[in-house]
């Protein structure tokens, strides 16, 4: 069957995916602060995704067994997807995945790229993702930093809350604020060049 | 630039509508974010919801989400929860399939059999 007039990110096949991805698991950990992060050095030929939160925090055992495809914490389904596949996308792209946990303490995943690799997927829309993660999460603080060679570029859901209240996220006015607002942060990230273009 | 300032001149026009919302047995709208459901598109139903509540100014309904349902092969799942109503599961969401769902149930009451995978009997 072909797929026509779809694109609807059908399967993990932008890197902002797996970045909701990561965040569920935080969510899932009960953490209170996720972190997320994007390192993107044309230079160096680096692109590095970080979620750190203040989560449960994982078992060494655990930790072993979260990278593995066949194991999960969840007891709805036997069989967990989402780090194996992001482990796999980065190996597949000259990078690789760390896991670092304490119980208590929390969860910091890295996942390293090779920049220019053909096989690494296209970041994507981050911004859909963070937005995403905002409106249907507004009691958990989320801060999103990206830099795009020496640009830096910032979100903190502590800031927003402290002028609108915790309870104003979900209103019209605030998310048509808040996608503009990111909107933004893209474009001044990328300076109106795709990343493809950046990499050229 | 969207600036902080600008943020800041909603903060009372956000109190009023919480005020509002909070008077009213407010709608809750569930959608499925584990792997299955991201990799099936749920961000993309998210995102059409939030952006058809957003435009047709709705401030009584809040958008959440939830895990892995065990329904992985019907996913993107979303949920309607309105009091007094048995719970709706709607299956094989698409953003446009969401945003029509916006018009008719949420806003007219009228469910979209066609789409429904779920009713829970109990009213909520």
């Amino acid at each position: 069957m072909i797929a026509v007039g779809y694109d609807s990110g059908d399967k993990m096949r932008e890197l902002a995916l797996h970045v909701l991805d990561l965040v569920q698991n935080s969510l899932r950990a009960g953490a209170n602060l996720i972190e997320v992060e994007i390192l993107e050095d044309t230079d160096l030929d680096r692109l590095t995704i970080t979620v750190r939160d203040d989560g449960c925090g994982m078992e060494e055992n655990l930790k072993e067994k979260v990278l593995d495809p066949f194991t999960t914490t969840r007891t709805t389904r036997k069989v967990g997807l989402g780090l194996p596949l992001l482990k796999m996308a980065a190996e597949r792209a000259g990078g690789r995945l760390t896991l670092d946990s304490e119980p208590g303490k929390g969860t910091v995943v890295e996942a390293a790229f090779q920049h220019s690799h053909i096989d690494r997927m296209p970041l994507g829309d981050m911004a859909g993702t963070i937005l995403t993660v905002i409106i249907s999460n507004p009691k958990v603080n989320l801060v999103y930093r990206h830099q795009v060679d020496g640009r830096e570029w910032q979100l903190d859901t502590r800031v927003i809350k402290d002028e609108v209240g915790e309870d104003a996220l979900g209103l019209p006015a605030v998310i048509n604020w808040l996608r503009s607002y990111l909107e933004e942060g893209q474009n001044y990230l990328y300076g109106g060049a795709t990343t493809d273009e950046v990499t050229g | 630039m969207k600036s902080l300032d600008e943020l800041r001149k909603l903060r009372e026009k956000a109190q009023e509508a919480i005020r509002l919302r909070e008077q009213t047995d407010g709608t809750k709208i569930v959608v499925g974010m584990g792997t299955c459901g991201i990799a099936a598109g749920a961000r993309e139903v998210m995102l059409a919801l939030i952006e058809e509540l957003e435009k047709k100014n709705i401030t009584d309904v809040v958008v959440t989400q939830t895990g892995c349902a065990g329904l992985c092969e019907k996913e993107p799942l979303v949920e309607v929860i309105r009091p007094g109503e048995p719970k709706i599961t709607y299956g094989y969401m698409t953003p446009e399939k969401a945003r029509m769902m916006v018009t008719s149930h949420i806003v007219n009451g009228q469910v979209i059999g066609e789409y429904v995978i779920a009713r829970e009997e109990t009213v909520s």
